[in-house]
């Protein structure tokens, strides 16, 4: 262990009750379902190989019937308090009300649809106007101004649609700029994080560092990769997706995400197995190889758990990045909404916590699934 | 000929009413995002759009809601934005350098009036008694901040000053809300004091009451939070504080002057300069929406329609559509006043770039220390007339005329304006009944009794 990493692994506690009856195939397959974050199917193939049947029917009704009166009552407590919580300028929306918002999110993103259609319509219409011309300038015998009313038909043949962004684009968008964050924060945080490890001397470094920008908020990163990304990033046209502000959010993203990896890293580099490394020095291997062939795969599960924090920390923060940036993400639609101040616009917000919630949620399960892939002890199962 | 092209047009399904019969200019970008603020003055953008006028010039344009007047500026500096929806005051400052630092042009005036100042329903209760009503009992308008005066001198000596709102320190409302306390002998306060010569850049040196930044949309709850009993906002948010009966709106900066300059339409002159063609192509389609939106109350009500999309200003269509058709709800169902004057995009020829314009805020950036060096009536002159192009105005109004869009007629009060120099004539259409000639700045800013000479 190395005694400079001041802060202890960050690891999470996971469940996995040893099977010892490997011969029995039900128990496989509710095995992996388990590996897979699909635990709640298990029960149920058990029950199809006739495992204890009484209590996978127990367990199957527990665990969907405990989650749905626990969902009942917050739903219960959300109606009341929409009677109750008004003020003047505000109340909380009564989940039919919300449920009605989805409903206008809904038509909103059709009807934007339709726009789209018209739009080209429309275009098509100012072609053949200008080709009228283009026409009539032809009969007239001035041949450059024809040239340039086929031109001017062609251009708006080929003109894109510049639509509203539909809340779905807007899921999207988020989705691409965590992906671009979350990446960049490995692609920094795993190879820093194996020189911590590996090198005592730059673990002393960089410790200060790390602890010291650790805890910032995205909110205070915001204005500093804004001046970098601004500095660095050529603004492509508004019709592309990579726009600076995707950029800005992104970065916003890396740093407030890349700590949980990189420590975790750090720690599961330094407090490898030394039977490992002295195999290493029996097997007369390089340092790159060494890293790659012993270190990277003993250190993988404890860098997974990081990962799968980092992630974690990345989507939480990414609402408040895209509010500041202006990236087109859920952050900009939930403060457009706020800003709209419309009841209806409260209850378009809760949808979105909902789907940022979800959104969270499923992230977490493939980074679950993943971490588990790479933890041994399972893999022999 | 003629005949072929119109059978053509008639025999064409289309969603529009018109088409441009317009010779297209050559246009060096056709992509473009404009950004805006949720603010009903963003509405000739907003109709530009919708009506399909930026299309027929070619261009196609994509709108984004800001969050805040500083990231707008910087995101049309930065060139992430084309062009935006901005205070009459930004290009001003940022060109002088007073905040945000860039040189940023305008050839279109959005919109005149559409501010009102709103106080919390407690600070009404207490002005109220102070000021005169007619027979029936209504207050009789404009009303001044004569009534608030003891009430403000009152607090600042029990030590807490009174706190209000305004959207921007280069905004209109910083300075409508300034005239309106100096008016009455309020202090409010100045960036700048030449006695000690400090700065400040809150703007809270001598002051009587406490001026600070709350953006637009956040001023209701902000009001209701208590955080400030009072402040001066464009539309939806005096009516929305109506309709949520959370504040009552005592004055309109239609009566602290009668058709002052709002919103600009603004671009970087890194900017103009690559995309000459586009800019006068763009005004074009401003002009086409100015006019539009002031040719019928029909259409105002159109446009409130097409604001409440949750795209755009996203309010109430109710809250919109009471300042957009021409009244105004002062005391919440009690005092609801015809104003037709409120919003003014194209009448009174509002959307031409004024010199005059540019210069009154020149004479307020001074007035309250935003700028500090004494300067010459030419440099007035010269700084707006870097800013301000009613050239480009001028030949996009040529080009719609060409186009056959309108007549020459018009726009006869562009023309006139445009010969006679960019100025407007002296006028004391002011609450204090001050007279400003914006050829004479120097002496305009001596005139005030509060305020640096």
């Amino acid at each position: 262990m190395n005694a400079v990493v001041d802060t202890d692994p960050i690891v999470q506690e996971e469940k996995h009750p040893a099977r010892k009856t490997f011969s029995y195939n039900p128990n496989k397959v509710a095995h992996n379902l388990d590996k897979l974050g699909l635990g709640y199917f298990s029960p149920i193939a058990r029950l199809i190989g006739n495992d204890e049947p009484a209590k996978q029917i127990r367990e199957i009704l527990e665990n969907t019937f405990l989650p749905l009166m626990a969902f009942a009552v917050f739903v219960a407590v959300w109606w009341i308090s929409s009677f109750y919580v008004v003020s003047d300028s505000t109340k909380i929306p009564s989940p039919d009300e919300t449920w009605r918002a989805w409903g206008g999110m809904v038509e909103f993103a059709q009807a934007e649809k339709l726009k789209e259609v018209e739009y080209y319509k429309a275009n098509e219409e100012r072609a053949l106007s200008m080709e009228q011309k283009a026409a009539d300038a032809a009969a007239g015998g001035d041949a450059t101004k024809a040239e340039r009313y086929t031109g001017l038909a062609e251009k708006f043949r080929t003109k894109i649609y510049q639509g509203a962004t539909t809340f779905f684009d807007q899921i999207w968008i988020s989705l691409i700029t965590i992906v671009v964050g979350f990446s960049c924060s490995t692609l920094l945080g795993v190879p820093i994080g194996i020189l911590c490890g590996v090198s005592k001397k730059i673990n002393i470094a960089l410790n200060p560092l790390i602890q010291l920008f650790k805890p910032v908020s995205p909110l205070a990163w915001f204005p500093i990769v804004f001046v970098f990304t601004t500095w660095g990033i050529e603004q492509p046209p508004s019709t592309s997706i990579w726009q600076r502000a995707l950029w800005t959010s992104a970065g916003v993203v890396t740093l407030c995400s890349i700590w949980p990896t990189l420590i975790n890293t750090a720690v599961a580099v330094a407090s490898i197995d030394k039977d490992f490394l002295n195999v290493a020095k029996v097997l007369k291997m390089g340092w790159f190889q060494k890293i790659w062939k012993i270190i990277l795969p003993s250190a993988l599960p404890l860098i997974f758990t990081g990962l799968r924090l980092s992630i974690g920390v990345g989507w939480m923060v990414l609402v408040a990045s895209d509010m500041m940036a202006q990236n087109q993400g859920l952050g900009k639609f939930v403060w457009d909404m706020y800003q709209n101040g419309d009841t209806q616009s409260t209850a378009q917000i809760i949808i979105a916590v909902f789907f940022i919630g979800a959104i969270g949620f499923l992230l977490d399960r493939i980074m679950l699934v993943c971490q588990r892939l790479v933890t041994f002890e399972e893999q022999n199962i | 000929m003629k005949h072929r092209l119109t059978i053509l047009l008639a025999a064409a399904v289309s969603v529009l009413t018109t088409l441009a019969h317009a010779d297209l200019l050559d246009v060096e970008k056709d992509i473009l995002k404009f950004g805006f603020i949720k603010l009903t003055d963003c509405a000739p953008i907003v109709i530009a759009k919708e009506k399909g006028f930026f299309d027929d010039e070619g261009l196609s344009v994509e709108l984004e809601a800001q969050g805040n007047w500083k990231e707008l500026l910087n995101r049309v500096i930065t060139g992430d934005l084309d062009g935006a929806h901005m205070l009459a005051g930004q290009p001003i400052g940022a060109t002088v350098g007073f905040g945000t630092s860039a040189h940023v042009l305008t050839a279109y005036s959005l919109d005149y009036n559409g501010n009102g100042i709103t106080v919390s329903n407690g600070l009404w209760e207490e002005m109220k008694p102070g000021i005169p009503k007619d027979s029936d009992g209504k207050v009789i308008h404009p009303v001044t901040a004569d009534s608030l005066k003891p009430i403000a001198m009152k607090a600042k000596s029990e030590g807490s000053k009174l706190k209000m709102g305004m959207v921007f320190p280069v905004s209109t409302h910083n300075y409508e809300i300034r005239y309106w306390l100096a008016a009455a002998g309020i202090s409010p306060g100045y960036y700048f004091d030449p006695a000690t010569d400090q700065r400040d850049i809150a703007g809270f040196l001598n002051s009587d009451i406490e001026l600070s930044v709350t953006p637009p949309p956040q001023m209701p709850q902000t009001l209701e939070a208590g955080t400030i009993s009072g402040y001066c906002v464009g539309e939806p948010w005096n009516q929305q504080a109506v309709f949520k009966k959370i504040g009552v709106p005592v004055t309109t900066n239609y009566d602290i002057w009668k058709n002052n300059p709002e919103k600009v339409f603004g671009v970087s002159a890194e900017w103009a300069e690559k995309n000459p063609n586009t800019w006068i192509a763009v005004t074009k389609a401003l002009i086409r929406a100015g006019h539009w939106l002031d040719a019928s109350w029909e259409n105002r009500d159109e446009a409130a329609k097409i604001l409440s999309q949750p795209n755009y200003v996203g309010a109430p269509y109710e809250v919109i559509k009471n300042s957009m058709t021409g009244t105004f709800e002062f005391e919440p169902e009690v005092d609801v006043r015809k104003m037709e004057d409120f919003n003014v995009f194209f009448r009174y020829n509002a959307s031409y770039p004024y010199y005059s314009d540019a210069v009154w805020f020149l004479t307020q950036m001074v007035r309250w220390g935003q700028l500090t060096e004494q300067q010459s009536d030419s440099w007035y002159d010269q700084v707006a007339k870097k800013i301000y192009r009613p050239d480009i105005y001028i030949k996009a109004v040529a080009e719609l005329i060409d186009d056959g869009e309108f007549e020459e007629a018009d726009f006869s009060a562009a023309y006139e304006a445009q010969t006679s120099g960019g100025y407007k004539p002296p006028n004391s259409d002011f609450i204090d009944g001050n007279t400003y000639d914006g050829t004479k700045p120097n002496e305009y800013i001596k005139s005030f009794n509060i305020g640096l000479k």
